[in-house]
């Protein structure tokens, strides 16, 4: 039985530009192909690093199943460990997009493609790109609006970007092992250096084929391939300019002039990131004035309390540390000083190998008011509970009178106004 | 869906060999297309019934309305505008990116930024960071000011450049034929 040729119908003429065709797919496609990957491993790594396994304070994704077998106590060394890979994450996401876009761009002729439905393995993968161009818009859609703090989203972020990354990555795995010998061709088919040196004048549409990308009607080319390119590429250069520096910090900070952490909140030795105010979590003068009491307890039931006064008598050590936040931007190193947690242990009992410990804030409202810290980060000779920052007391709202600072943690693991510490304890 | 139902009523009536699974039609067809499709649907079940606890109605309709969105609305939306500005542009055709480059950037950045650029969480912004949020949107403007300005230096110094290089060409050379050297965009 023969079969009519499905060119004409399938490749509509409402698409007209000269340059969709399968090589430019296939370059945007292999940048993707680098990029999503890296965006998944540092996605589950940042995972990884709230501790979840430790105690249900931790796990932002309750009811993971086997989608947490990855799961592992998250070091403390190199002390920058988060900070790199979560601005990688939060930034190497934003620089993409430009890309996911022009990816879309080049391929929306196959949304078209007619008959919708040609055979049962067909139809399946139509139903698996739907789950990969909306599990894809999905994570880029959650991720750029919660780093803005803009929680339009149905439901807390971390469950819908964590599972979210799992069904967009189960039908990206199948959209690679099923296009990648046909972008390999495409590449090959064409040298890239020599698309490099074509000019508009000399832009001719791809010859088709069976992919349905090129267009049967192209209109006159008003840029080059290369311009197409230089154009994403530009694309994604602005978003990088405006968004790393809020990660990198130092002087880079200033030219972060979009991203949510482009400026230092103030001068002196406080005038650092912040991530949360004092006011805006509801922290009262009297929560953190001379009444601010210090509980801390063992396992074994001991328990001490201890003024600002007595912490600030007990052994001091000082750590450079920074801050990192899951929302992709951090602080340079910051000179914390203050009393280590393995003192703090053997106050009240655990004089050798300390155990885990539950940290809790006086804060009333808002998440991340306590959190449980692994043996391993509690055992580390620069995990403090900081008084003082770069020669001065804790402002306000950086955590005065006492707050946490974990090397490698992510921000939020640092709780800032500690009220209470239970070592050994599960929450 | 006509296809599968013909795919379908085929496979019944002639064995399961019968039924069309792609695999020799050539269009990305492979052997391993159909137990790949179904693990993956599996793992997609797996994280899906843990993604929809909670509003499973709103997750869906962010999932499939992101897709939608994006491929029946924003896309043909600034296609059209593409083609629109094509339209309208009095000028040299070579000149529409110098329009189009710098709008993309712009709306780019627009894209991924608009809740800062917009304000639409200010007082919460204000509260977490304790800085001022009224900034981004003049931020915005002036970036887009400035690539526009960048854009059109650049299109009055290739028109400048192309002048008097025309003027020692004329005659010697064939215009038409492509140039040697570093290669401009030439349009009519």
């Amino acid at each position: 039985m023969s079969h009519r040729p499905h060119t004409d119908r399938n490749r509509p003429a409402l698409w007209r530009s000269p340059l969709r065709g399968p090589w430019l797919t296939s370059v945007f496609g292999l940048v993707l192909l680098v990029g999503i990957p890296v965006l998944f491993v540092t996605g589950l790594l940042s995972y990884a690093a709230y501790n979840p396994d430790l105690s249900p304070v931790n796990d932002e994704t309750p009811d993971k199943g086997l989608l947490g077998f990855y799961l592992f106590s998250w070091p403390t060394r190199p002390s920058w460990l988060y900070r790199v890979t979560q601005g990688v994450h939060v930034t190497l996401g934003i620089v993409l997009v430009p890309v996911l876009l022009a990816k879309l761009w080049s391929v929306i002729p196959r949304l078209f493609a007619w008959p919708p439905v040609r055979s049962v393995g067909y139809a399946l993968e139509r139903i698996s790109l739907l789950a990969l161009v909306g599990g894809g818009l999905f994570e880029f859609v959650t991720g750029v609006l919660n780093v803005q703090l803009d929680y339009v989203f149905p439901g807390s972020f971390y469950p819908l970007h964590f599972y979210g990354a799992w069904i967009f990555m189960a039908a990206f795995v199948v959209h690679v092992a099923l296009r990648l010998p046909r972008m390999a061709r495409s590449l090959r088919g064409r040298d890239l250096r020599a698309e490099l040196r074509t000019p508009v004048s000399a832009t001719r549409p791809e010859p088709p084929d069976d992919t349905g990308l090129v267009s049967p009607r192209p209109a006159a080319p008003t840029m080059s391939r290369r311009g197409a390119l230089a154009m994403v590429g530009t694309g994604s250069f602005a978003l990088l300019v405006v968004t790393a520096g809020q990660s990198i910090g130092g002087p880079l900070r200033t030219s972060a002039l979009l991203a949510p952490h482009g400026r230092d909140p103030g001068r002196g030795p406080n005038g650092f990131q912040i991530n949360k105010t004092a006011v805006g979590v509801g922290i009262r003068a009297r929560d953190i004035g001379p009444g601010w009491r210090l509980v801390v307890r063992g396992a074994t039931g001991r328990e001490t309390v201890l003024t600002r006064q007595q912490l600030l008598r007990l052994p001091g050590h000082g750590a450079a540390l920074p801050i990192a936040c899951v929302e992709g931007w951090s602080t340079s190193d910051q000179r914390w000083e203050g009393v280590r947690l393995t003192d703090l242990a053997a106050l009240v009992g655990h004089a050798d190998r300390p155990p885990k410990v539950l940290v809790e804030s006086v804060q009333r409202h808002g998440s991340f008011r306590s959190v449980v810290l692994s043996d391993t980060q509690v055992r580390d000779p620069r995990s403090l509970l900081a008084l003082k920052v770069n020669g001065a007391d804790l402002s306000p709202d950086h955590g005065y009178p006492a707050r946490i600072i974990v090397p490698g943690a992510p921000g939020v693991h640092n709780i800032k106004w500690v009220g209470r510490l239970t070592f050994g304890e599960r929450a | 869906m006509p296809g599968l139902r013909r795919g379908l009523g085929r496979g019944l009536r002639g064995g399961l060999r019968g039924i069309r699974w792609g695999v020799r039609r050539g269009h990305g067809g492979a052997p391993l297309r159909l137990p790949l499709l179904l693990a993956s649907f599996a793992l997609t079940a797996y994280a899906g019934i843990r993604l929809l606890r909670g509003d499973w109605f709103g997750i869906l309709l962010w999932l499939v309305g992101a897709a939608v969105l994006h491929d029946l609305v924003l896309l043909p939306l600034y296609a059209l505008a593409d083609r629109a500005v094509r339209a309208a542009l009095p000028a040299p055709a070579s000149w529409i990116n110098h329009v189009r480059v710098p709008a993309f950037v712009s709306g780019l950045l627009l894209l991924v930024w608009f809740p800062l650029i917009l304000g639409r969480e200010e007082r919460r912004y204000e509260h977490a960071t304790g800085l001022t949020a009224g900034v981004f949107w003049p931020r915005w403007l002036l970036i887009t000011a400035g690539l526009f300005a960048v854009s059109a230096l650049w299109l009055a110094i290739r028109v400048w450049w192309r002048r008097p290089r025309r003027r020692r060409r004329a005659g010697a050379e064939d215009p038409r034929k492509p140039a040697a050297g570093p290669v401009r965009p030439h349009r009519p």
